[in-house]
């Protein structure tokens, strides 16, 4: 199990739980939760960020150690996501980005069209693309062929804590598309994120339910456990990744001959 | 499109009763629904929900807390100008008081912001009266420009503008705007503002939906909430704002609750909205509205504001002066120049101490701009 990593835009990761910092009561908290969960990706909005305030910056809690991910929360369309991805990295925040192009705020679905455009534009600016899109199998199609370096599909919309609804259309993307599949948005209890896990998603990236819990740095914890659980039985199994297992034994062996 | 022939059918069919139609029974059904319908916003606000306003709190709080997490916006209202030319017989503005009449220069526009933005808010609402000839879109803009040296975002609560006005405030940096129906009932309005270009209701209405036309990145709506019956302008507030959401998903659309307050005019409010009422309104428009923003300004106690912060607040002012010049220069507000009297007069860190102490993470800054002079060349 301990080599089992994984790789984006040719960093080696261990962890396969990637958080957030949006929601927190107090973002004091953020390096225990980052402690405890493992996780070694953290995703923060530009938005928020404000290199300029004497208040405090949620950048000043995250720890040293963890792969930043800039996501573009607030862009309607992909140039404005392309304009924040730019300041994220003029601003400091290293190439990679998650591609968040939301101009629904009622749902706040991703637009899929925009987010390929956008993610074409800067992965030929050399940026490390992680699109947030719905799970759909054109879309992430196009994502490779525009130069993403994952797909993240959603498993209910965001903020909702409903959990994989979306299952069988992440279950598609898996087998279909030779990319890392992170589940991102709408994983709201640590059996969701196993689930996801054992499906033979690649990674999870877990936000609303560890900033809200009453809990945080247990709920990281929590987290923490089950998506290496997940990830165990998966390996360890048969495997999610096709539906159609070969059986161990040949079923027609009795009819002796070349089948 | 215009939210105004909605409302209508609405009004009509809104007579005062029907609100005591519903059974604590409704109440429930709403309470559990997904998806509130008008019908369930309205059983909400009826007087059957009084006596389930612990369980309506439970589900305020359980949804606020999933969309939003444990965060408040905050902001802070700065006066520019006290110049009105309107009537409206409940503000100190009204240009028939005497009080003292100023606007800021540029360089004093300039002063203010950086006394502001050392407080560490980054996030200002600037004010005017209703002058356009004085204070009208070319000062606004020339005040944008200067505020956003100290501010990523500046929003404005000004007087009702057309859709190219907007748009050319946008183009100089403006992201949200604030516009008060004040009543959403025409008579009464009517009444309310008896001279003045503020009169014309329908232009004022349809403001909102302009500014979102012309691409505000936030759009918070409200009725001044005493000014007539509180239920019905609580009922069409909420709509306008679903109306709004359903037609302009690229909107952020948020609700203030303001209540009538103290000020320097005689005119006394029809009706008192009691604490109990306004946190009934809160709640169901939390339900109604999962993902709206909601505001409360410092008209409302430090004390009051605080406990409703787990019902469905979003958004904060704090460190408020209402006075011209009231943040550079303390001494500019004791003229009583100021549009109404605030309730919570605490600095910003006292705000932000009192979140924190209950356990909520005051958020300064929540947008970056995007301006195409500062995306070039990066
Ligand atoms: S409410 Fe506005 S328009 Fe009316 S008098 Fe006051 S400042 Fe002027």
């Amino acid at each position: 199990m301990s080599k089992d990593t994984f790789e984006i835009g040719g960093r080696t990761l261990t962890s396969r739980l990637f958080t957030g910092t949006g929601k927190y009561g107090d973002d004091g908290v953020i390096p225990e939760v980052c402690e405890a969960s493992g996780s070694e990706v953290i995703t923060v909005a530009l938005r928020r960020v404000d290199l300029e305030s004497a208040t405090g910056n949620v950048m000043d809690f995250i720890p040293e150690h963890m792969q930043l991910l800039p996501n573009t929360s607030g862009a309607r369309d992909a140039d404005e996501a392309v304009r924040i991805a730019r300041l994220a990295r003029a601003m400091g925040c290293g190439d990679w980005i998650k591609i968040e192009v939301i101009s629904d705020n009622r749902y706040l679905l991703p637009d899929g069209y925009e987010t390929v455009r956008a993610t074409e534009i800067l992965a030929n600016e050399g940026f490390t693309v992680l699109p947030y899109v719905n799970a759909d199998l054109y879309v992430a199609k196009a994502l490779v062929d525009a130069g993403a370096a994952a797909v993240m599909p959603l498993g209910a919309p965001i903020g909702t804590n409903r959990g994989l609804k979306t299952r069988e259309m992440v279950r598609i993307l898996i087998e279909e598309i030779d990319l890392p599949i992170v589940v991102d948005a709408g994983i709201g209890r640590p059996s969701e994120a196993c689930e996801a896990m054992e499906m033979g998603a690649d990674a999870v990236l877990v936000n609303t339910a560890i900033a809200t819990a009453s809990d945080p740095v247990m709920m990281a914890r929590a987290f923490g456990r089950a998506v290496r659980a997940g990830r165990e039985a998966y390996l360890s199994g048969p495997g999610a990744k096709r539906v159609l297992a070969d059986a161990s034994s040949p079923l027609t062996g009795f009819l002796g001959g070349a089948a | 499109m215009s939210f105004y022939p909605l409302m209508e059918t609405y009004a009509e069919g809104l007579p005062d009763a029907r609100f005591d139609d519903f059974t604590e029974q409704d109440v429930r059904r709403a309470i559990n629904r997904t998806t509130a319908t008008v019908e369930d916003f309205m059983a909400l606000m009826s007087p059957a929900a009084s006596s389930l306003l612990e369980e309506m709190a439970r589900k305020a709080s359980r949804l606020t807390v999933q969309h939003f997490g444990r965060t408040v916006s905050l902001f802070t209202p700065l006066y520019l100008a006290n110049i009105c030319t309107n009537h409206c017989v409940y503000c100190g503005f009204n240009c028939t008081n005497r009080i003292h009449r100023s606007m800021l220069s540029l360089e004093e526009v300039d002063a203010e912001g950086a006394a502001i933005a050392a407080t560490g808010l980054r996030n200002l609402l600037i004010l005017t009266g209703d002058a356009p000839a004085k204070t009208g879109v070319d000062y606004l803009e020339a005040c944008t420009r200067v505020l956003n040296r100290h501010f990523p975002s500046v929003s404005i609560e000004v007087f009702a503008m057309t859709e190219e006005e907007y748009a050319r405030l946008v183009r100089a940096g403006v992201d949200g705007m604030t516009m008060f129906q004040e009543t959403y009932d025409e008579k009464l309005y009517a009444v309310l503002h008896p001279k003045g270009p503020k009169r014309d209701y329908r232009f004022r209405l349809d403001a909102p939906e302009r500014a979102c036309r012309a691409g505000m990145r936030v759009v918070n709506i409200g009725a001044l909430l005493g000014l007539g019956d509180w239920r019905r302008d609580a009922l069409l507030t909420g709509l306008h704002a679903a109306y709004l959401m359903h037609n302009y998903p690229e909107t952020d659309i948020a609700v203030s609750l303001p209540r009538m307050r103290p000020h320097v005019g005689d005119w006394e409010p029809a009706t008192i909205v009691s604490d109990r009422d306004m946190v009934q309104f809160l709640m169901a428009l939390r339900l109604f509205l999962p993902r709206v923003g909601i505001t409360i300004s410092t008209r409302e106690n430090a004390e009051f504001r605080e406990n409703i912060l787990p019902l469905g607040v979003t958004r904060m002012s704090a460190g408020v002066s209402t006075a011209v010049g009231g943040h550079a220069d303390e001494t500019s507000g004791e003229e009583n120049t100021g549009q109404f009297d605030i309730s919570d007069a605490r600095s910003v860190d006292e705000v932000c101490a009192a979140l924190r102490s209950r356990g909520y993470q005051p958020v300064f800054k929540d947008w970056e701009p995007l301006f195409e002079t500062r995306g070039e060349g990066i």
